[in-house]
């Protein structure tokens, strides 16, 4: 059901755009109107999505506790995987953002003939991940020679680095291969992993899909059905600065990337891909285990008024000594102005 | 609007935004336009049917597959004429065919080049081996 919703959108994606612009001629509609809208939607999106998130009180330390927490000073403390202070939560937040380390620690559990339980080594998922993740972020970086002149060093040096092996011309990048096999194997792994595709849900293909569809799409626009780079550049650099332009002539493929990258922009921020941002906000990873020696106050408790034992024991002291209850502070020790407040 | 850990969000948020729109200020608004490119060499200007090895369009996009092929037919399978579909034949060389008409590097390829960002100094690794036609400037 996920499966075939996702894979038709996509589809039809697709199509808009290559009848948009094939058939209709709707090129400053797919070239300018939906790019420009995407980008502020984008950014727009992220920034009310996190502003959100910012305004939820987390009141309590609810991190994971993943090993050792602080104790007495001859039992080691797991300082990453259960942190107590700022610094080690530092440490361990930089982990989970720049290497998955989540993912890492990742196993599968099975169980075999008779009642067995078996954990098994298990880092594809996060192999997969992380491969994913940063050749995005080379893509992205590279992509900036289009939108911008002149072209700042490191995308050069990027380039440079990727394509490395010079195979052919326009020479193969290593990260549209390592991206377009990532992608491959984390859509794979949903499908064929039984409790997995149980779970999966069309917001879950969906992005998958997506993101195959532009990797391939951009793969053919870059080494197989060529376009005419120069136009794409003025265009691309036409939406930044603000004085859009679309030159004849560019072909439609172009316009079925631009129009899914747009497409993805404008799904980011309203999806499970804010992960990007969630990942910095969440409660389990980025709060230090203190909970043993620092109070924490929920800021939302309404003010309770409370009558402590020893407001108690003032009230009542005459009457308790009278009564021969046994009281924590004698008359002659109790403060004047508490036996003072009994009176009145 | 109150916020918790507004300070480390807030920043980050900053970060984000300075990062995302990395393209726009640092280009500041310059429409950068498309270069020019010369066609004006000596050769050229003799030519009486201005054509290249295939026509303009294609050569724009299909230029450095075509060059890699040519490099392929002549150091793998010493082939060194092209036959164009016109029937002209050319024969296979960077150095003596292509930038014959086009001796002006700097003017043509590297303008291209350069505005397309390819790599550092905008040169494709064709000069790594190739001598660049000498040029008056």
């Amino acid at each position: 059901m996920g499966i075939r919703f996702s894979l038709v959108a996509v589809v039809a994606l697709v199509l808009a755009a290559f009848l948009g612009v094939g058939t209709a001629g709707l090129n400053h509609f797919f070239g300018v109107t939906v790019p420009s809208i995407a980008l502020v939607v984008f950014l727009g999106g992220v920034v009310f999505r996190v502003l959100k998130w910012g305004r939820s009180p987390v009141p309590f330390r609810i991190p994971t506790t993943a090993g050792q927490q602080k104790t007495l000073s001859w039992i080691p403390q797991n300082k990453l995987d259960n942190p107590s202070t700022k610094m080690q939560t530092v440490g361990r937040m930089v982990l989970e953002v720049l290497l998955f380390r989540s993912l890492f620690r990742n196993t599968k559990f099975e169980i075999e003939k008779g009642p067995k339980l078996y954990y098994q080594w298990e880092k594809w998922l996060w192999l997969a991940s992380l491969a994913f993740h940063y050749c995005f972020l080379v893509i992205l970086i590279r992509h900036l020679r289009f939108f911008t002149d002149p072209v700042p060093f490191f995308v050069h040096d990027i380039e440079r680095l990727d394509g490395f092996f010079q195979v052919g011309l326009p020479g193969l990048y290593l990260t549209d291969a390592i991206f377009m096999l990532a992608v491959t194997y984390l859509l794979i792994r949903r499908l064929i992993i039984p409790q997995l595709r149980y779970i999966s849900l069309p917001q879950d293909y969906f992005p998958l899909f997506l993101l195959f569809t532009i990797g391939t799409t951009g793969i053919l626009t870059r080494y197989f059905t060529k376009v005419d780079l120069i136009k794409v550049k003025q265009l691309a650099i036409g939406i930044i600065s603000f004085h859009p332009v679309v030159p004849e002539g560019i072909g439609v493929i172009f316009f079925i990337h631009l129009f899914l990258v747009s497409t993805l922009l404008i799904y980011f921020p309203f999806s499970k891909l804010m992960h990007a941002g969630g990942i910095f906000l969440s409660p389990t990873r980025n709060l230090p285990n203190d909970s043993r020696f620092k109070r924490h106050v929920n800021p939302w408790n309404y003010p309770v008024k409370v009558h402590t034992y020893a407001e108690y024991e003032d009230h009542f002291r005459e009457k308790m000594v009278e009564a021969g209850l046994p009281v924590e502070k004698e008359l002659d020790e109790a403060p004047v102005t508490a036996q003072n407040s009994t009176e009145g | 609007m109150k916020m918790y850990d507004g300070k480390y969000i807030l920043a980050g948020l900053i970060v984000f935004i300075v990062l995302a729109t990395f393209p726009v200020w640092f280009t500041h608004g310059k429409a950068a336009p498309p270069p020019e490119l010369k066609l004006d060499t000596p050769v050229i200007a003799k030519m009486a049917n201005k054509q290249c090895v295939l026509p303009k369009e294609e050569m724009i996009t299909g230029h450095m597959k075509l060059l890699n092929d040519w490099r392929t037919q002549v150091v793998r399978d010493g082939k060194r004429m092209y036959v164009a579909s016109d029937g002209k034949t050319y024969e296979m060389s960077l150095q003596n065919e292509c930038m014959k008409c086009h001796s002006n590097k700097t003017l043509f390829c590297d303008k291209c080049h350069n505005y397309a960002g390819l790599q550092k100094d905008a040169d494709p690794y064709c000069w790594n081996c190739h001598i660049a036609p000498k040029e008056n400037k």
